[in-house]
């Protein structure tokens, strides 16, 4: 039973993280009873669980997830949705409307149009198929108005912070409305474009800086200057 | 070629760009360099310089080159008109296609393509200097640019030549090696795991002779990896310094 790294410390790929009676977390890749880190991460050991947070990845959809994503087609009775996943999402007439519905007598781009920016909810998926939106919850449907800021979806947790104390801070100091897509698209509503502006700094504070400790601190720190310097 | 034989070996021992038959060439890498790529990584070995984009795993097109069981990867070498002595034309050239399938083989036992099946991983890599061993650091390269863009990997690949030139045993060809001398072994593997991922022969070796090179040129990937690693590390560390140093 050996560990080759301390806690938080920058692994890349191929990296011999540990060796012995361990279990599999995530970003790790197992050979015999040797772990090695398959992304570039901070190395993590939770309870005998050998893992890796990420630095750099793309979002692979989880059931139960709320995503945003662009409407890139309309079909005969879907609409395929680009949510930044490894293959695109397919909305449902049925999911959006919550009825049947009849191609012949109704028209889809009425509802949704291509270039529409849409909040949902992953409704099934497998990595055999394409994942399944659906819009049939409250908080859920088209974009109407906002701003878009897209970060690395392995920066999310990040971003939301232990207990949502990160986003909960961004809230309470800026009075905007955040919206967090699990797909690493965050949307960010505020009553003042200089509120918004704030937001987004902030968020691309966290996206640059997130592997470097006391980050919370940092954020809170500068988004006060900020304001200091708008009053 | 109109050229006659340089002498590749002085009396010193020492090789036609000053080195001895052990060292690499001078290299520089650098990751993260194109915005608009998913992942990116620039090389330079000697006086080749190599770019290399990654996009995906992605939806494919046309659909039906998709496979229901894993992610198609697919890899482009392309080499810049301006990257030869003589201009290239840009036409993809019956060697380019060659060596885009053997650099596709060299990297592909170090991704995990079952979990991302009707996919694409594309890889795109311009070489915008040749000076030799342009399919060793266009894998290198690659490798990088895999990983900046966080597709999980067993491990990097690092590649390197080894070869024989005047009788010598050398490592990392260049250009003029690589024309005037007797045989060229590039090799490309994953140094943690110490699997060979690719291994070509060019010219006459005797077999003991190619154990030698095939061990130099696993000796020559060792350091490469080193370096690879440091590079995509370096980031991060920069911007932790930088932190660091704005708190004080």
């Amino acid at each position: 039973m050996t560990i080759f790294f301390n806690r938080r410390e920058l692994v890349v790929p191929g990296d011999l993280l540990a060796e012995g009676d361990y279990e599999l977390g995530d970003n790790v890749y197992r050979e015999g009873n040797r772990f090695y880190a398959t992304r570039v991460g901070l190395f993590e050991m939770k309870d005998n669980k050998v893992s890796v947070i990420a630095l750099n990845a793309f979002y692979v959809p989880k059931v139960g997830d709320v995503v945003i994503g662009d409407v890139v087609d309309v079909g005969v009775s879907s609409w395929a949705v680009d949510i930044r996943a490894p293959r695109l999402a397919i909305l449902r007439a049925v999911d959006a409307f919550g009825r049947p519905f009849k191609p012949d007598k109704e028209e889809l781009t009425r509802f949704l149009a291509v270039g529409d920016t849409i909040v949902a909810k992953v409704k099934a998926y497998d990595r055999t198929m394409n994942p399944l939106l659906t819009i049939r919850e409250p908080g859920l449907g088209k974009i109407t108005k906002g701003r878009l800021v897209r970060i690395t979806p392995s920066k999310v947790p990040r971003l939301i912070g232990k207990k949502g104390s990160m986003i909960s801070m961004l809230k309470r100091e800026t009075g905007c409305h955040i919206l967090i897509g699990m797909n690493g698209v965050v949307l960010v509503r505020g009553k003042k474009p200089e509120d918004e502006e704030l937001v987004i700094e902030a968020i691309r504070k966290i996206e640059r800086e997130s592997h470097v400790e006391g980050l919370t601190d940092r954020v809170t720190r500068m988004i006060r200057r900020m304001k200091g310097l708008a009053a | 070629m109109p050229h006659e034989k340089p002498r590749l070996i002085d009396e010193e021992g020492r090789r036609v760009d000053g080195r001895e038959p052990r060292d690499l060439r001078p290299i520089h890498i650098e990751v993260d360099v194109l915005a608009n790529a998913d992942g990116s990584a620039y090389v330079e070995q000697g006086n080749t310089k190599v770019l290399a984009a990654v996009y995906g795993p992605r939806e494919i097109h046309p659909r039906h080159l998709g496979l229901p069981d894993r992610a198609v990867l697919r890899c482009r070498y392309h080499m810049a008109p301006f990257s030869v002595e003589h201009r290239k034309s840009p036409a993809p050239s019956r060697r380019e296609i060659e060596l885009s399938k053997v650099i596709r083989e060299a990297l592909e036992p170090a991704l995990f393509l079952e979990q991302y099946p009707r996919t694409a991983i594309d890889v795109f890599i311009e070489v915008l200097q040749a000076d030799g061993g342009t399919r060793c650091a266009s894998i290198t390269a690659a490798s990088l640019a895999l990983a900046d863009a966080g597709i999980p990997m067993r491990d990097l690949v690092a590649a390197c030549a080894a070869g024989k030139v005047d009788g010598v045993i050398v490592l990392d060809l260049n250009d003029t090696e690589d024309k005037y001398g007797e045989a060229d072994v590039p090799l490309a593997m994953m140094p943690g795991l110490g699997r060979i991922t690719l291994l070509q022969m060019d010219g006459v070796l005797t077999p003991e002779e190619l154990v030698a090179c095939v061990k130099l040129a696993m000796e020559g990937c060792r350091k490469i990896y080193a370096v690879q690693k440091e590079a995509l590390r370096e980031r991060f560390i920069r911007i932790k310094r930088e932190v660091e140093a704005e708190e004080e």
